[in-house]
């Protein structure tokens, strides 16, 4: 486990250097001189615009900028917003909202997407496992943000079950509707993938055997083919986390739930490149992070995958 | 012919006596039999490729000839008096806030998605192929670095990345800086899905036989690797044209797509969403074209994939 560890670590290390070089290249390469679009409209100072190329190590060669970035990251330091505040200091406010978020989703996904799935996969080729694959299919295909108008569109404003947009606090409740619309993707995938776990499960040897012996159906579905089915779908659900707590920039943005997407989204609207760009290099961090915890749990839970290649 | 014979108290399994002259006999005239035509002759058999099929033909052709559909203009001749109008005769889906014909801009909208679509899937299918290939076949060193490369645009989710690359080129979009933006961090998947497969081909023994005979490393890669492991890749590449369509879709939503001058989906969607309360047909209609395209080409990549994946096939 330790050398699996090591491995998996050492090979998160190039492309964490990698990710966060590609973004600031991108952002080097950015046209316009930021400092002047500061000033707007108003002749720029160029005592002023100096202080500030140096404040921002703006007047250094791309590297040295990009290792400062870097020394930074690593002190905690993901930059300034352009009204100012730092980056850190918003997502200190913002993420617990987008963690409280995901994790609603996430456990609807669980709920629905397992639960459905289970029983699609055990009657298999019936009819409720017709409409669940078709359903499934015309999810997965929706754009995000056409489940979240048509539901907000529906839900809250025809029907009045939910408030169209999340109030200041992000009580619980009102997340309710943005964590279904956030879910919903998902959701299908793993109705479809729970039902193919199931199926080929249910067909195994140790499955006959627990029949054979006399054991109830429902015992043999709870304890024989629903946990060994899980597998796949726990590390979807892992991996989907770390998606979700980075993918919620458009359901955030039309629901108006104060989380580090609707400012992301905020941020693109209005136009702020370089807010933009230390917004996403943190996503991109937190994405790796997410995605590293899981490789390693997977690996502690699952033997097979730290001694295969 | 059954064996009888019988001891009194032993079962003895009936002894099946075949000729080996039988077992050997090929027959000739049996029809030719490979994964491609099972495939093929597996896909026909479903409705979902009736389904998806008529509908990518359908939505080719309105890309291709959107004359053919409608002949009102798209975003000319807009009267504001009309702004948001219900269907009258001639505009069967009603008016935009623009007082546009909706039906028009959603006919002259398509080609937009279908290119970068296609565009996408072209950039992706050759830099995937070659970045898989390569790494899957020679192994080693060579697979560590590009599987590293491949690493680093797959672990940035691909909607934020091209938010940024989009933000860069804002004052170049277009059609094809989109595609760009989307499909420069798109590959990867094509080229991880080809390099399991080519491991795994790889090994065969024909690749071996090959070998033995004194084929060329390249040559055993392009004549005898490459045409058995590309069948995944036929899936991921139906499947990410439609993962296209719907980025280039949110990245016109989120503003930072094509200029609102192109006709496109993503951009009536986006423009649509303040009226959502009094006026949803501007929002709705563009949405369920813009979906069902999608859903053409994903039916299309789960059939592809049934057809081609005989272990999908027990489970389906």
């Amino acid at each position: 486990m330790l050398g699996y560890t090591i491995r998996r670590v050492l090979q998160a290390v190039p492309v964490f250097f990698g990710t966060t070089l590609l973004i600031y290249f991108m952002v080097f390469a950015m046209p316009g001189d930021p400092i002047v679009a500061l000033f707007g409209d108003r002749g720029v100072n160029e005592a002023v615009a100096e202080q500030l190329r140096a404040r921002y190590h703006l007047d250094q060669p791309f590297f040295i900028q990009y290792f400062i970035y870097i020394g930074g990251v690593f002190q905690g330091d993901f930059g300034t917003s352009f009204s100012g505040q730092p980056v850190s200091e918003i997502l200190a406010s913002t993420f617990p909202v987008t963690i409280r978020l995901a994790l609603l989703a996430l456990l609807i996904e669980m709920v629905i997407g397992i639960g459905v799935g289970l029983i699609a996969g055990l009657r298999k080729g019936k009819i409720f496992d017709a409409t669940a694959l078709v359903v499934s299919l015309i999810f997965i295909s929706l754009p995000i943000f056409v489940i979240a108008f048509v539901a907000q569109f529906t839900i809250a404003l025809k029907l009045g079950w939910a408030r169209a947009t999340v109030s200041g606090g992000a009580p619980w409740e009102e997340l309710i509707l943005p964590a279904v619309v956030l879910a919903t993707i998902s959701v299908a995938y793993i109705i479809r993938l729970t039902r193919a776990s199931v199926i080929e499960t249910s067909q195994t040897d140790f499955v006959r055997t627990a029949y054979s012996k006399g054991l109830s159906r429902p015992r043999v579905v709870r304890v024989h083919i629903l946990r060994n089915s899980l597998i796949p779908v726990v590390t979807f659900l892992a991996v989907d986390f770390g998606v979700l707590l980075v993918g919620a920039t458009v359901t955030e943005g039309i629901f108006n739930v104060p989380g580090v997407g609707r400012t992301l989204y905020q941020a693109i609207i209005r136009g702020e490149g370089p807010t933009v760009v230390s917004f996403v290099t943190v996503m991109v961090l937190i994405y790796l992070v997410v995605n590293l915890i899981v490789d390693l749990l997977y690996a502690a839970l699952d033997p097979r995958i730290r001694y295969g290649k | 012919m059954a064996n009888k014979r019988k001891s009194a108290n032993h079962y003895v399994a009936p002894f099946d006596e075949k000729s080996v002259d039988v077992i050997d006999a090929v027959r000739v005239d049996d029809k030719v039999s490979n994964l491609w035509l099972d495939a093929w002759r597996d896909m026909r058999r479903r409705p979902m490729f009736y389904i998806s099929g008529v509908l990518i033909l359908l939505v080719t052709l309105v890309a291709l000839f959107p004359t053919l559909f409608t002949q009102v203009p798209p975003d000319l001749d807009c009267q504001l008096s009309n702004s948001n109008g219900p269907p009258a005769p001639g505009h069967i889906l009603g008016y935009t806030k623009q007082g546009c014909d909706i039906f028009s801009r959603i006919v002259h909208g398509t080609s937009t998605s279908l290119s970068v679509g296609v565009i996408v899937v072209v950039m992706t299918t050759i830099l995937g192929i070659f970045f898989g290939a390569i790494a899957g076949f020679y192994g080693r060193w060579v697979d560590a670095v590009l599987s590293r490369v491949g690493d680093i645009f797959f672990s940035i989710p691909y909607i934020l990345a091209a938010v940024v690359v989009m933000s860069v080129f804002s004052a170049y979009r277009n059609v094809f800086i989109i595609s760009l933006a989307i499909g420069i961090f798109a590959w990867p998947s094509t080229a991880r899905v080809l390099r399991a497969e080519i491991l795994r081909v790889k090994n065969s023994d024909f690749v071996m036989a090959a070998t033995a005979i004194g084929v060329s490393r390249f040559r055993i890669l392009m004549r005898h690797v490459m045409p058995n492991s590309l069948a995944p890749v036929i899936v991921v590449t139906t499947m990410s044209l439609a993962a296209a369509i719907v980025a280039e879709a949110t990245l016109s939503f989120l503003g930072v797509g094509l200029p609102t001058t192109f006709m496109s989906w993503g951009n009536d969607i986006s423009q649509a969403q303040s009226d959502l309360r009094t006026a949803p047909q501007a929002l709705i209609y563009p949405s369920i074209a813009l979906s069902i395209t999608v859903l053409a080409f994903i039916m299309m990549g789960e059939v592809i994939r049934d057809a081609l994946d005989p272990k999908e096939r027990a489970t389906r």
